[in-house]
This record gives C-alpha cells, sequence and structure tokens, in this order.
C-alpha cells in the first residue's frame, strides 16, 4: 500500500504549482487552471485522509468540492468571455483601470 | 443516517430564500424588458417570509442534519441582520438598474442566492457546509460585481475579485483538508472535542489554522488579503458594493468567529496573537491609507477594511462579552454602511459618476436631508457619540479593557482619532463648500427609505440602544 | 432631597426643541421668530437652573437622577443620568446665565445674516452639549457632551464657510480635540477597567482603592483631554485660529464655556487626581507656563480678536495652576469671573468690529471712544477686571491664585503667574489705547459710518459689566472664604491642603503682600501700556524695531503652528503616502526583478527627499502633487500583486508564529516533524 506521505507529498506539491501559476503565469484561463489545481490538491488530500482514517467524510467532502469547483469554473469562464469581448483580452495583466 | 422530517424545519428560510430565487430565474424570460423591478418585490417577499420564519425559530437552540447545520440565537442575530442588509440592498438596486440600463430579473435571484449563501455560512456548524456556504455566497458576488457589464471597471472589479477569490477559497479549502486530516472529522463540535486539553500533535496543525485565518482574512478584507477591496468596491455597482461589504463582511465574521472560537476555541492561545497581529496592522494600515483617497468608494472601502480591524477585536477577546461586541458593531457597521453607499447612490446621474469627494461639494445647499443624513453617517463612522458608531467601539473596547488588552484599546482609541480627520472632510466638503453646479438631485424612494431607516437606526442605536443589546445580549448566552 | 431633581432635565430640553424647531423648519421662519425660539429656550433654562441653584443651596448633597438605562447588561450599566450637586449648579448657572446674554447679543450682531437659523440652531445645540456635559453623572455622559461641544465648535467656527480660512480652523480645531479626545477615551477606558463602573459616585468612593501609578495613568489621560479642549500647552494653536469664527461664538465658546470644560472636568475629577502627586504638578506646570507662554505672544498681536484668545488660552492657564496646587474652589471662581469679564471683552470686541464693517486690525483703528462711548466704557471695564485690579471680579480670583501658588510651596510657578499677570494689565490696555484713544488711523469712510451698535447687543454688555465689577466680590470675598467656597466646599472639599496651610486659614500678612505686588504688577502693567501707546505711540514702533528678533518670534507666535505642520502634520500624510506605497510598490518590486527594486528605491528616495523639504518648507501644494505624480506612475492595479501579498502574508504568519510563539512548543513542534520526516 502506497504510504500516505506519498499521497500527502503529491498532494503538496499540486498545491504549491497552483499557487505559483496563479502567482505568475499572466493569461487568463491558466490562472483558472491553477486555482483548479490547488482545489484539486485539497481534494486529493481528503480523499488519501478518507481511506486512511477510514471515515467516509473525506470522499462526500470531495464530491461537494468537485461540483462546486465546476460550478466556480462555468462562472469564471462567463467572466473570462465578457472581458475577452469588452477589452481583446486575455492577460490578467491588462487589466489595471482600478488602482489606487 | 438519520433523517428527521423536522430538520427540514430548521432550515426552512434557507429553502424559502432558494426557492423564491429560483422562481425568479424561471420567472424572468416571461417578463417584458422594462417590467423586471417586479421581481424586486418577489425577492422582499422571500426576505419577508424568511424573516419571519428565522423570527419564530429564534429562541430555538438545535443541531440538525447529523451535526452540519446549527439554528442557534447567534446565527438567528446575524440571519436578520442580513435580511435587513439583503432588503435595503434591493431597494437601493432598483431604481439604479434602471439608470444604469442593467435592469435584468436574475440580478435579484443573485442577491438571494448570495444571501442564501451568508445564511448557510452563519448556520454552519461543518467545515464543509462553511465552504459550500462560503461558494454560495461568493459565486453570485463575482457575477454581481461585474455586472455593469459594459463597463470596463466593472468587469475588471469583477475579474479581480473572482481570481483572487477563488485563490483565497483554495487556500482555505486546503486548510479544511489539512483540518481533516489530522482530527479525522468536519464537524466543529468534534473538532472541538479533538482539540480538548491536548496539545498541538503536529505542526501541521499551524499550517491549517494559518490557512483558515487567510481565507477567513481575505473575506472580512483583513490587512494583508485586503489587497482586493479597494478595487472591487470601485468597480461594482454600488448597491453591490453596499451588500458586498455589509452582508459579505458580517457572515464572514460570524462563521470566523464560530469556527475558530468554537471549534478552535481549545488552542486559543496559538491564534490569538496572529489575530491581534492582523488587527493592528489592518487598524492601522486602514486609517491611513484612508486619509488620502479622493473617491469616496475607495475611501469606504479602507474604511471598512478599519473597522475589520476595531470588530477583529471583539473575536480576539473571545468571550461573551467579545462575542456580544462583535455582534453590535456588525448590526451598527451594517447600517452606517448601507447608509453612506445610499448617499453616495444619489450623487450619480447622467454624466457624473459622482464617487469622487469634491462631488459632494455643497452637497448641503442642494440637499439638505441627504446632506444631514451623510453627516450621521460619517459620524458614525468616526465613532462620535451620540451616533450608534460610538455605542460599536465603546463595546469592543470595553471587551478589550476586560481582557486586559488595553494597549490594544490605547492603540485603537488613537486611530479612531485619525480617522476623524478622514471621514470629516466628506462632511466639511458637504457643508462648507460652494456647489460646483445647480443640479437638481434626483430622490428614488427606494434609496430614500433605505437612508431614511439608516439614519434612524444610527441615531436611535446611539441614543437608546438597550433594546438591541438586550436581545443581542441574550443570544450570546445562548451561544457559550 | 425634599423635592426630586428630575426637572433638571427641563435645563437640556429647553434649547433641545429649540434646536428641532431651527433646524427642521427654521429656514422657513423670520428672523423674529427663530431668535424668540433660540433665545427664549435658554432663557427658560436659566430660569430652571436657577432654581435648581436654590435647591441645591438648600441642600448640597448630591442628587443622581436617571433618565434612562443608555447601555445596559453584563458588567456594565450605563445610564444616562445627571448628577447635581454645588458643581453643577454654578457650571449650569454660567452656560445658561452667561450663554442667554451670548444669545441676546447675537440677534443683534448676526442680524441679516443669510445662516441666521442655521446659526442659532448650533448654537442651541451647542448649549445643550456643554449642559450634558457638566450635568452628566458618569464619564460617558460627559464624554457625548465633552464630543458634542467640540462638535458644535467646529461647525461654529466654519461657520462663514465662503472663507477658506474659516474651513481650515475648523478642521484644525476639531482634529486637536481629537487628539485630546483620544486621551480622555483612553482614561475612561482605564477607569473602567480598574473600577468596572463609570459612576462618578462609585469611582470616586472607592478611588482610595487606587495605587498611585494607576491614578496618576489615568489622570494623565484625563489631562490630555483637558489640555485639547481647554488649549493648553501644547494643543493650544486651535484657539487662535478658531477666532474665524462669528464673535459671540468666540465669547460663548471659545471663552466662557466650551474652553473651561477641561478646568471643569479636572475639579470634578480631584478625588483622582489627589491621588496623583505627579498629574497634580504636571497640571501646575503646564498651566503656568501656558499662562505665561500665550501672554507672551498677545503682547504683540494686532488682530483686537487675536489677543483676546491668547489671553483666553492665558486665563485658563491660570485655573489649571489652581487645580494642581489644589485650590479646586478657586479654579472655578476664576472660571466664573473669566466667563464674566472674558464674554463683555469678547462682544464689546464683536462690537467694535460691528461698527468698523468687519475691520480686526487695531493698527487701523484708534480714538474710537468718542464714536462708541458705551462699547468703550464696558470694554474698559472688561479690561481692568482682567489686569486684577481691586475690587473688579477678576482682582479676587486671580490673586487668590496666584496666593493658593506660593502659599503651595511653588514660588517658580507663583512668579510665572505674576509675570504673566503684568503682561495681561499690559496687553489689555495696549488694546484699550490702541482701539479707543489716541488718534483715528482707519479710512474716512470707514470713520463716517462708526455708529454704535443696537441696543439688544448694548445690553447684555451692560449685565456682564456689571457682574465683571461686582461679581467677585458677591462671590468670592473675603478671599478663600467667600460664598463660593462655602458653595462649593462639599464638592472640592477639604481637599489636598498642604501642611502649613490650615493654621493659616485667617487672611495673614503674607496674603496682603502677596495681593499689593499683584495689584503693583497690574497697574505696572497699565502704566507702561499706557506710557507706550497712548502717550509716545511712536515708541511702539521704536521698542519693535530696537528688540527686532523677540519681537518677530512674538509675532510669530513662536512658530508654534509651522513647527507642527512641519513634525506632525505633514509626516502623517506623507506616512499615508508611504503606505499606499507599500500597497502598490513593495509588492511590486518583490514580484519582478531585483533591477526593479533599485529603480524603487531610489524613487522612493527621491519622493521622500522632495516631500520632507516639501514639508519643511511648509508648502503643502506642491508637495502633494510631486508624491501623487510619483504615485501616479508607479501604482500597479495588478491582481498578480493582490496575489503575492496574499501569500506573503500566510509566510508572515508562520514566521510570526515561529518567531513569536513560546519556543518549547515550537521546537517540540518542530521534533515531531522530523521524527515524522524519518519514519
Amino acid at each position: 500500500m502506497i504510504p500516505l506521505s506519498s499521497y500527502l507529498a503529491v498532494s503538496s506539491v499540486l498545491f504549491v504549482t497552483g499557487l505559483i501559476g496563479v502567482l505568475i503565469r499572466r493569461n487568463f484561463i491558466i490562472i483558472l487552471m491553477s486555482v483548479e489545481i490547488m482545489l484539486n490538491a485539497a481534494n486529493l488530500n481528503l480523499v488519501a485522509f478518507s481511506s486512511y482514517l477510514d471515515s467516509m467524510a473525506g470522499q462526500i467532502v470531495a464530491l461537494f468540492i468537485i461540483a462546486i469547483a465546476a460550478g466556480e469554473a462555468a462562472v469564471g469562464l462567463a467572466i473570462i468571455i465578457v472581458v475577452f469581448r469588452g477589452r481583446i483580452a486575455t492577460n490578467v495583466d491588462q487589466i489595471n483601470l482600478l488602482k489606487w | 443516517m438519520n433523517f428527521a422530517v423536522t430538520d427540514i424545519g430548521a432550515v426552512l428560510p434557507e429553502v424559502i430564500v432558494a426557492v423564491y430565487a429560483c422562481a425568479i430565474l424561471l420567472i424572468e424570460p416571461f417578463l417584458p424588458k422594462g417590467r423586471q423591478e417586479v421581481l424586486a418585490y418577489f425577492g422582499f417577499a422571500a426576505l419577508g417570509v424568511a424573516f419571519y420564519g428565522t423570527w419564530n425559530l429564534m429562541r430555538t437552540d438545535l443541531t440538525v442534519m447529523n451535526g452540519m447545520f446549527v439554528l442557534d440565537p447567534f446565527g438567528n442575530f446575524f440571519k436578520l441582520l442580513l435580511y435587513v442588509a439583503a432588503a435595503m440592498t434591493i431597494l437601493l438596486s432598483m431604481e439604479y438598474l434602471k439608470r444604469e440600463g442593467i435592469d435584468r430579473g436574475e440580478y435579484y435571484a443573485f442577491v438571494l442566492l448570495a444571501t442564501c449563501g451568508m445564511m448557510i455560512l452563519v448556520s454552519a456548524s461543518d467545515l464543509i457546509m462553511v465552504f459550500l456556504g462560503l461558494e454560495l455566497m461568493s459565486i453570485p458576488f463575482y457575477i454581481l460585481a461585474g455586472f455593469k457589464r459594459f463597463e470596463e471597471k466593472s468587469l475588471e472589479a469583477a475579474a479581480k475579485y473572482f481570481i483572487l477569490g477563488s485563490f483565497s477559497s483554495g487556500i482555505l479549502l486546503f486548510g479544511i483538508s489539512l483540518l481533516y486530516g489530522l482530527s479525522g472529522t468536519t464537524n466543529l463540535q468534534a473538532l472541538a472535542l479533538h482539540l480538548r486539553g491536548a496539545e498541538l500533535q503536529n505542526p501541521a496543525w499551524i499550517l491549517a489554522m494559518i490557512l483558515l485565518v487567510v481565507g477567513f482574512g481575505f473575506k472580512i478584507a483583513a490587512v494583508p488579503f485586503h489587497m482586493w477591496t479597494p478595487d472591487v468596491y470601485e468597480g461594482a455597482p454600488t448597491p453591490v458594493t453596499a451588500f458586498l461589504s455589509v452582508g459579505s463582511k458580517a457572515a464572514s465574521f460570524a462563521v470566523f468567529l464560530r469556527v475558530f472560537i468554537e471549534a478552535l476555541g481549545g488552542i486559543q492561545s496559538d491564534w490569538r496573537f496572529l489575530l491581534i497581529f492582523l488587527s493592528v496592522v489592518t487598524i492601522v494600515l486602514g486609517n491611513v491609507v484612508a486619509l488620502v483617497q479622493t473617491n469616496i468608494k475607495r475611501m469606504l472601502a479602507y474604511s471598512s477594511i478599519a473597522h475589520a480591524g476595531y470588530a477583529m477585536i471583539g473575536l480576539i477577546v473571545g468571550d461573551s462579552l467579545g462575542i456580544f461586541s462583535l455582534m453590535i458593531y456588525m448590526l451598527i457597521y451594517a447600517f452606517m454602511t448601507l447608509g453612506a453607499f445610499g448617499v453616495v447612490m444619489l450623487l450619480r446621474r447622467e454624466g457624473v459618476e459622482g464617487d469622487e469627494i469634491r462631488d459632494f461639494a455643497g452637497l448641503a445647499r442642494k440637499d439638505r436631508l441627504t446632506a444631514f443624513a451623510m453627516l450621521i453617517f460619517m459620524f458614525s463612522l468616526a465613532g462620535i457619540p451620540p451616533t450608534a458608531g460610538f455605542v460599536a467601539k465603546f463595546y469592543i473596547f470595553m471587551a478589550a479593557v476586560n481582557a486586559h488588552l488595553t494597549w490594544l484599546v490605547v492603540l485603537g482609541v488613537v486611530f479612531t482619532a485619525v480617522s476623524a480627520y478622514f471621514y470629516l472632510r466628506v462632511v466639511m466638503v458637504m457643508y462648507m463648500k460652494e456647489p460646483d453646479e445647480a443640479v437638481q438631485l434626483s430622490a428614488p424612494p427606494g434609496v430614500v427609505m433605505v437612508l431614511a431607516v439608516a439614519a434612524a437606526v444610527v441615531l436611535l442605536l446611539g441614543i437608546y440602544p438597550s433594546p438591541f443589546l438586550d436581545y443581542a445580549q441574550e443570544a450570546v448566552l445562548k451561544l457559550r | 432631597m425634599v423635592i426630586g431633581v428630575d426637572f433638571v432635565w427641563l435645563i437640556p430640553a429647553f434649547p433641545l426643541l429649540a434646536v428641532l424647531i431651527n433646524g427642521l423648519v427654521g429656514h422657513r421662519l423670520s428672523e423674529r421668530a427663530v431668535s424668540v425660539t433660540a433665545v427664549g429656550s435658554v432663557g427658560l433654562s436659566f430660569l430652571v437652573a436657577s432654581a435648581t441653584l436654590v435647591q441645591v443651596i438648600a441642600d448640597p448633597a448630591p442628587a443622581v437622577t436617571a433618565l434612562f438605562t443608555w447601555i445596559p447588561g453584563g458588567d456594565l450599566v450605563v445610564e444616562f443620568n445627571a448628577l447635581i450637586d454645588p458643581l453643577t449648579a454654578v457650571m449650569m448657572m454660567v452656560i445658561t446665565g452667561v450663554g442667554f446674554l451670548i444669545h441676546a447679543y447675537s440677534i443683534g450682531y448676526m442680524h441679516g445674516d443669510s445662516g441666521y437659523a442655521r446659526y442659532f440652531t448650533y448654537l442651541n445645540l451647542f448649549t445643550v452639549s456643554m449642559l450634558i456635559l457638566v450635568m452628566g453623572g458618569n464619564y460617558l455622559v460627559m464624554f457625548i457632551g465633552w464630543e458634542g461641544v467640540g462638535l458644535c465648535s467646529y461647525l461654529l467656527i466654519g461657520f462663514w464657510y465662503e472663507r477658506t480660512s474659516a474651513i481650515k480652523a475648523g478642521t484644525k480645531a476639531f482634529v486637536v480635540n481629537r487628539i485630546g479626545d483620544a486621551g480622555f477615551l483612553v482614561g475612561l477606558f482605564l477607569i473602567f477597567a480598574r473600577f468596572g463602573s463609570l459612576n462618578y459616585s462609585d469611582v470616586f468612593s472607592r478611588a482610595g482603592e487606587l495605587s498611585t501609578a494607576t491614578a496618576t495613568a489615568i489622570t494623565l489621560c484625563l489631562f490630555i483631554g483637558a489640555i485639547g479642549k481647554s488649549a493648553q500647552l501644547p494643543l493650544y494653536t486651535w484657539l487662535p485660529d478658531a477666532m474665524e469664527g462669528p464673535t459671540p461664538v468666540s465669547a460663548l465658546i471659545h471663552a466662557a464655556t466650551m474652553v473651561t470644560a477641561g478646568v471643569y472636568m479636572v475639579v470634578r475629577n480631584h478625588v483622582l487626581f489627589d491621588m496623583a502627586p505627579l498629574s497634580l504638578q504636571t497640571v501646575a506646570v503646564i498651566g503656568a507656563a501656558t499662562a505665561l507662554f500665550s501672554a507672551t505672544i498677545g503682547l504683540v498681536q494686532y488682530d483686537i480678536k487675536r489677543v483676546l484668545a491668547y489671553s483666553t488660552v492665558s486665563q485658563l492657564g491660570y485655573m489649571f495652576l489652581a487645580c494642581g496646587v489644589g485650590a479646586y474652589a478657586s479654579a472655578i471662581f476664576h472660571l466664573v469671573t473669566h466667563a464674566f469679564f472674558k464674554a463683555l471683552l469678547f462682544m464689546s470686541a464683536g462690537s467694535v468690529i460691528h461698527a468698523m464693517g468687519g475691520e480686526q486690525d487695531m493698527r487701523k483703528m484708534g480714538g474710537l471712544a468718542k464714536h462708541l462711548p458705551k462699547t468703550a466704557t464696558v470694554f474698559i471695564i472688561g479690561a481692568i477686571a482682567i489686569a486684577g485690579i481691586p475690587p473688579l471680579a477678576g482682582f479676587w480670583s486671580k490673586d487668590e491664585i496666584l496666593g493658593a501658588a506660593f502659599k503651595h510651596g511653588a514660588p517658580v510657578l507663583w512668579f510665572m503667574g505674576l509675570t504673566a499677570a503684568a503682561m495681561t494689565s499690559f496687553y489689555m490696555f495696549r488694546q484699550v489705547y490702541m482701539t479707543f484713544y489716541g488718534s483715528a488711523r482707519m479710512d474716512h469712510d470707514v470713520e463716517h459710518h462708526l455708529h454704535e451698535s443696537p441696543n439688544v447687543m448694548i445690553y447684555p454688555l451692560i449685565v456682564l459689566a456689571a457682574l465683571s465689577l461686582l461679581g467677585g466680590l458677591l462671590l468670592g470675598f473675603p478671599p478663600e472664604e467667600g460664598w463660593i467656597h462655602r458653595f462649593l466646599g462639599p464638592v472640592t472639599g477639604a481637599q489636598a491642603v498642604p501642611a502649613g496651610r490650615q493654621e493659616a486659614h485667617a487672611i495673614g500678612a503674607i496674603d496682603y503682600i502677596l495681593m499689593g505686588l499683584s495689584v503693583a504688577v497690574a497697574l505696572a502693567g497699565w502704566m507702561t501700556a499706557r506710557q507706550i501707546y497712548l502717550k509716545k505711540p511712536e515708541t511702539a514702533g521704536a521698542l519693535a524695531s530696537r528688540f527686532a528678533t523677540a519681537h518677530s518670534v512674538l509675532y510669530n507666535k513662536y512658530w508654534v503652528d509651522e513647527l507642527y505642520d512641519a513634525t506632525v502634520v505633514e509626516p502623517s500624510k506623507g506616512l499615508g503616502r508611504v503606505a499606499n506605497r507599500f500597497d502598490d510598490r513593495i509588492i511590486d518590486g518583490i514580484v519582478n526583478a531585483v533591477g526593479n527594486l533599485t529603480q524603487a528605491g531610489a524613487a522612493l528616495s527621491t519622493g521622500f527627499e522632495k516631500y520632507m523639504i516639501y514639508g519643511l518648507l511648509n508648502i503643502t501644494g506642491y508637495a502633494n502633487h510631486i508624491a501623487a505624480a510619483i504615485l501616479r506612475k508607479i501604482q500597479s492595479g495588478q491582481v498578480h500583486h493582490y496575489a503575492a501579498l496574499l501569500v506573503i502574508g500566510i509566510f508572515i504568519l508562520v514566521n510570526l508564529y515561529l518567531w513569536f510563539f513560546d519556543n518549547t512548543t515550537v521546537a517540540l513542534l518542530l521534533s515531531r516533524l522530523s521524527l515524522n520526516g524519518g519514519n
């Protein structure tokens, strides 16, 4: 059986990948994907813990999160489309009208 | 799994609000354009019925749905506050949407859905419910922030809020997953049991705790997780900004408190000084940066940041007086902020954004009552008696003194004095500058009603707050 | 008490009613209706206050009456209550009595002003707040009044908002007052922390439990509040600027009542102050220093109202000196007589300004006595009273304070007070001679239009002149055993009488010597002024040029305003900008390349330098402009930076935990971590 620490290592790597992705990527869609990666890192954690703790809760939570993430992604894509239509821009650093 | 039909009764207000929201979405396509404000009355109906329901459930104190959902006076207090805030938001919106050409029915559905999310949030007794409520609150807000979709600023606000909001949710969720792994449960009571008397077994606890602080800190706009606040407040449609700064903040504070006091109360010594640190930098930065703002919405954003810092003191204290003072603070903050944004909306007219402080010039000449209402809100925000803002600050500071955090009180009081400067500037501009042009301000009945109610409550709570305070006190005693 | 004291609520209720009437419908009423409402309400209050006074004389025991429970529940119940005792009664008489005269005077002074109803609304609101301040039976009610009077003062200073200087002065007054209020509020919380109650009765009865250190902390905080409100060193700068308001406002708020709130507060809390010798010493030293310092500035000012403003600051210094040496009754005595003659002086100065068509510069006056005989007479009475020449009011109270200071064993403070007294006499008579005697220096046009003020303005002056003449004798004779001392006795008690003073309660030789000295310096000041400004007006200019440096230091008020601007006001604005820059700039630097950082540093330091230089030069506008320009260039608005700050926040919190938390716990946790890793 794969030890818990391996799962945790993978999920940590995923989480940090997502984190860095949000920080350094300029493309809106890639940022969205990075956020999804972060959510999935949490999912992996939950499922792994669920298996090792012998409790179902974690898996249920993971299912919830998948559904929520879908909703979030839908809204996010919708926002991207409107921004894209309005400004012909998919890069986040091009939206900086609002500042101090 | 045991599931009682009576459990439905406990969540009835949430169900009602959600059902009405769906009904609005269904009816909306069949209504002709320009008649969409009928749906606003649907919103009022939903909130009214929910208010009635919560009012009747007021004194109940039970946990339903296998410990997922708790119905107690503490949550009900916040729910009542949220209904009022949502209803006032709808009142503010009706005329506004028409004038901006965005009068689409789903707006009201989103307001109700966000309200429903907040309601779940304040009643959540399980981390998954917390996350669910948080997302149900945030997603409609992403959309609402960009509701003026022909305006770049609004779209930008939506995009920024979405990116940062989902980013912080991801961080919060990772914290939740760690908590689950460490304790084997997501239930708040079970977590509390797990932590009782035990020392921290694993450094991951600290990480989990800090990730939760970040997630909630983002929602309440605590420094350094506040950066979205001014941009989103400025860009979003003004009624949405008002709702965001009132509803979202109140609900987030409620859940912040529930999670940290109820579940993580056992390790209070571990998170307390982190929150003190956040509170101090929030108070300092919020007040100081607000000094140099020229846009009223940005100024109110920094003011809202600073107020989050004050309210956090109640959370830091964490005893019954602390919780009580936090509840009072949120109640009073809600009314004065809604009122202030209402006045900002009145200044919006053809060709003029009306959200620069200089647009307030000579308001006292143009419209005495509006200017007077704004004066009340500004004084209240600055915490000057006999307005409610003073009572709010007084309680917070009193709680801190009781908890031997006198130095924090000194700091808070000093920065309250600083804050008088920028609130006063608005008053000065209104009363002591000549108006630029002789424009008659429009006075939509909805906005006027909000202003009247907010001003009356702010004065009433400042002069004779006893009944409200008694009620809140009772709610706290039940919680502890 | 035989009859209840509940009726005292009528005292603030009348003006409050007038506020509501004039505030809501005043702009539709005629001037006559507005003034009848406003002045009549204060008159009614005066009658009720007199009835209260009679009752308190009959039974001086303090009585508490509660209107409603303001803040309920838990550890703390705060009632909206009033404490009626001799001190309150005296203060109420001053506020409603002098207030009534000033209201009546305003009818004439403000006649024809476009903001007539607004003016009376504010003035009545002020009266209400001031009454609440002195009537309050606990600290919180007092604080409401305390903030209320500050607010009204702000509104009234900025009343003529067409003048930029008026707006600035109003804002300055409010902000400086807020600094003091912060101190007051902290003191209030300290009191609560120590006693668990905010009622005077609870606090004072248990004051003995305080340690000296706590008492010192509490009283110093309270005294900071008093410094702000009563314009003492170093927060006095707002009061001279406050002269931008209409003159009756200066008379009521900035001379007779509001600025004395600090004195009232110290006397009210004398039980706490008596526990803290260090605080008392501070009060005395600051009082004496302020008395002397502002008297020196008053010597060379040319604005008729500014002289009076500095004189007010100086007289308030005397009152604090009295508090500091434990002569609380004398402080209140001086407060009362000062209210009489300073209100008189301000209002007759207002009468002069009225006649001169708004001119306030004394260099453009002179010889007015023959045009304005009544005004001149009452002004001179006021001047003699403040100069401390017997038997007018000021002599009795001021001499008593000086005597108390001397007998308290503080000859230095006594000497400072005496010097200030000489200066007081000098600048007052300088003012008299420059304004009313000598050659007329105004334009012929103005001279032609000179007219005595209407009776509605003159009658209040005559009443006040009578009070200034006789008030001292009636209230405070014989010294230290007068009516007011016996009346206030139950409040101020047999307090803080230093050893060696008890037996010398009868007037001894030393008292006569001190009195003689006081009179002598007062007369000396008068004669000097007469010599310089009446006999040989040319000497004034010669003296000024001979002592050019000293003159310019004094004339420019020691440059304190400029100093504050450069050291406090500008940096705090700058802090705002820097913090803002932090939001945008610092994060930007971290996210982007290091090269950017050096550039950022350079930009920051340039900005700082420019800002500092300009701040010191007090070219505010330009500095703002530069800073804004720099900011506009470097601001971000970038989502990445926001997200980066969020992550940085996580690191900060983790590090905070590791650094500041109990090290053993951290070590334990870390060792576990490595163990787990090993597994």
